[in-house]
């Protein structure tokens, strides 16, 4: 199976620092794909690089396209957005006065864009658009309810709470039709009930849309349960690849986690 | 409860005497020139009045809070009518005893709207919501005929009209977008210079002037706007302020172009649709507007015509608004104001999308610029200055940002005060400042801050 995302060699400086060093691994399509490491391993750095917030000092990121690789990496970010890309971040980022539904609107920009004709077919009312904006309703409407936030779409979405505004911010990630998710630590804040639930949506929806799924999370009983392959990253390198099982077992992993092991306490 | 007017008096008389005994040595004696030295004379009606007016003001505080809302509301705005009649000893009391009765009456008629933030507007209040923009709409269409509408109305009305036509033009730049533009003027003046010039000196009728005005307004966005708008919040609200100056120091030393500060006259006056022209001897080959329709000449037809005009105007870039906010774009200038950020990741080109707004925003600057041309006939550098900015700025953030309906109050407010209080002069902006200060700390988000959702389901 060739890699949907393949990134070669990426290094990203700030200043001295070496936030990332020389990386390089495949996300394969239609699996999930977790990124762990501890604390400042240069996890969410590496998403940044990925969706074009950064701008990777060397190296390589390449999308392939239909056949076609295309190179990410000095892209602006709107522009791999385009190109098939979603995130969502650390810190809940959603469009706080404007409604659960309008979120999920925004999400579809760039579709509605081209159906209004640089707006004029939609100021006009031409049918062509309204068809285009009730496809987009309908969208929103399904996935509003894949989350179970259908009874709150009209209600801005400060309003909802902690966990559902998680949700809602993947809900909007799937809406703009990315062929890969990135999931900045979806579980963070989310009580155990709540993880569960996560995991089971996040793993249907990559097979209900045969999407692949880019995953940073501490949470290591979700990463193992639904990860297909796990790359683990320490200050900045990677450390270890592979399936759960293998992950689990690693000792390079274990001793980035737990420590070093003293010479003589082993 | 039986206790809240005694309480409330008991809180009205403690404030007046702490007044009274503050205002005895301070306002009650004053030092004058008499034959032979100085003399000391004294202002007792001043002093009681203050004193009452202490008195009043602590009461009604006391009522509100106690919960005697709805009363105080009528009693405040009967003070505030009944102030404007009953003569004071100073100007300046009678400002405060009408300001401060207004601010309280409003006081209490937000705590009766509820400031409860979002949709949930019921019964009355929503249907005043509902209604009130027609209602509106219909007094503005009807003004001109009312028996009161005499030329000094109908002026003010057009200057109310221009200043709801340039917020509302404002409002997609700094209410949607959210972009914090202090250099609006900027322009309006490109507008206004642009009908000026091109008609004085090129012969360009009015409606031949107004594409244009907005076509060079729109222009000069653009080309403001790609090397500003990757700054963001404070840095582009004083570079936008810094352009704003820019223009009008340009047209006052661009004495070839824009005959410096003393302007340019004969700025090109509408006529009826290019039909007719408002004048009582019009040139070979035109029709006289009275002549048309069989009617005595009067000198207000023009005017009545131009308050139509910018009406009109002013209902267009509404009813743009209101429409394109539903689109896409709009959505995407609303999610921008939001968070950059995540609208971004969602595939909208930040710099491409605000551009838009911009331009937009631009546009409507300059076609307000060419009706502020008509209707003074006359343009020069002064009425660019950094002020006209910060009043239609001060227009939409006091309207409520992105509140459509917010920026006619704001506007009728704003001109209305300074109309009401011309004969005050230098009190004048003591007043606007005064009430900008109460509006943002008792409607932090604006007279208005319920927001419409631009979809719905079910």
């Amino acid at each position: 199976m060739t890699a949907l995302l393949s990134i070669k060699d990426l290094t990203m400086r700030f200043g001295g620092l070496v936030a990332i060093d020389s990386v390089s691994f495949d996300v394969r399509p239609e699996a999930i794909t977790a990124l762990i490491g501890p604390n400042g391993a240069g996890k969410t750095t590496l998403f940044n690089c990925v969706t074009g917030f950064y701008r990777p000092r060397s190296g390589s990121i390449r999308l392939d396209s239909s056949g076609r690789l295309t190179e990410l990496s000095g892209q602006p970010g709107h522009c791999i957005a385009q190109l098939g890309i979603a995130r969502t971040f650390q810190n809940i980022r959603l469009f706080a006065n404007m409604t659960v539904l309008e979120n999920l609107l925004v999400a579809q920009h760039a579709e509605l864009m081209r159906a209004s004709a640089f707006s004029i077919a939609g100021i006009l009312g031409l049918p062509s658009y309204r068809r285009a904006e009730k496809k987009a309703l309908d969208k929103a409407r399904y996935w509003l309810d894949r989350v179970g936030l259908l009874s709150r779409a009209n209600e801005p979405a400060q309003f909802l709470s902690y966990g559902q505004q998680r949700r809602l911010e993947i809900a909007r990630a799937i809406c703009s039709g990315p062929r890969l998710l990135c999931l900045d630590e979806p579980a963070a804040g989310l009580n155990s009930r709540e993880t569960i639930e996560l995991a089971s949506l996040v793993r249907a929806v990559s097979q209900e849309l045969g999407l692949a799924v880019l995953l940073i999370e501490h949470d290591m009983s979700l990463v193992m349960e639904i990860s297909d392959h796990i790359v683990v990253l320490d200050y900045g390198r990677k450390i270890a690849e592979g399936s759960p099982a293998s992950i689990r077992g690693d000792k390079a992993v274990i001793a980035a986690y737990l420590g070093e092991p003293d010479g003589e306490a082993a | 409860m039986a206790q809240l007017p005694f309480k409330a008096a008991r809180d009205g008389a403690i404030a007046a005497l702490i007044a009274g005994l503050l205002a005895l040595p301070l306002v009650g004696f004053r030092l004058v020139d008499q034959s032979g030295g100085e003399g000391l004379a004294n202002r007792w009606p001043q002093l009681v009045a203050m004193i009452i007016l202490v008195f009043v003001g602590r009461l009604a505080l006391s009522l509100i809070s106690g919960g005697a809302v709805r009363s105080v509301l009528f009693f405040m705005a009967a003070f505030a009518i009944g102030s404007l009649i009953i003569p004071w000893p100073s100007q300046f009391l009678e400002v405060v005893a009408v300001g401060g009765a207004a601010l309280i009456a409003m006081r209490a008629a937000f705590l009766l709207l509820g400031s409860r933030p979002f949709g949930s507007m019921s019964g009355a209040v929503g249907l005043a919501g509902r209604y009130a923009p027609w209602a509106m709409i219909a007094f503005a269409a009807l003004l001109p005929l009312l028996p009161f509408a005499n030329r000094g109305v109908l002026d003010t009305g057009v200057m109310i009209l221009t200043y709801v036509l340039l917020g509302w033009g404002l409002n997609i730049v700094t209410g949607l977008a959210g972009l914090l533009d202090l250099g609006y003027a900027a322009f309006f003046a490109i507008g206004a210079y642009t009908a000026a010039i091109l008609g004085s000196t090129y012969g360009f009728s009015f409606w031949a002037c107004l594409p244009l005005a907005a076509a060079f307004a729109s222009a000069a966005g653009l080309l403001l706007g790609f090397p500003v708008l990757r700054l963001r919040g404070d840095y582009f609200a004083i570079v936008t302020l810094g352009f704003g100056e820019i223009i009008r120091i340009v047209a006052n030393n661009w004495r070839s172009l824009t005959n410096g500060s003393q302007g340019i006259a004969g700025a090109p006056r509408p006529s009826f649709f290019g039909i007719a022209d408002f004048t009582a001897s019009p040139a070979p080959g035109h029709t006289a507007f009275n002549a048309l329709f069989g009617i005595p000449y009067n000198p207000i037809h023009r005017i009545i015509f131009l308050y139509y005009l910018v009406l009109g105007a002013a209902l267009l870039v509404n009813g743009f608004t209101l429409r394109i906010r539903r689109l896409p774009i709009g959505r995407a200038w609303e999610a921008l104001r939001e968070d950059e950020i995540a609208a971004q990741a969602l595939g909208i080109d930040r710099r491409r999308v605000k551009l838009t707004a911009f331009a937009i925003g631009a546009a409507w600057g300059g076609v307000g610029g060419a009706f502020f041309a008509a209707r003074q006939g006359f343009v020069s550098p002064e009425s660019f200055g950094f002020m006209e900015s910060v009043a239609v700025t001060a227009i939409v953030v006091l309207g409520g940002m992105g509140s459509q309906l917010g920026v006619v109050f704001a506007a009728v407010l704003y001109v209305g005060l300074s109309e009401l209080f011309r004969p005050l002069e230098e009190y004048r902006m003591l007043v606007f400042g005064i009430a900008m200060i109460a509006i943002m700390r008792f409607r932090p988000r604006g007279l208005i801050s319920t927001r419409r959702p631009t979809a719905t389901l079910l």
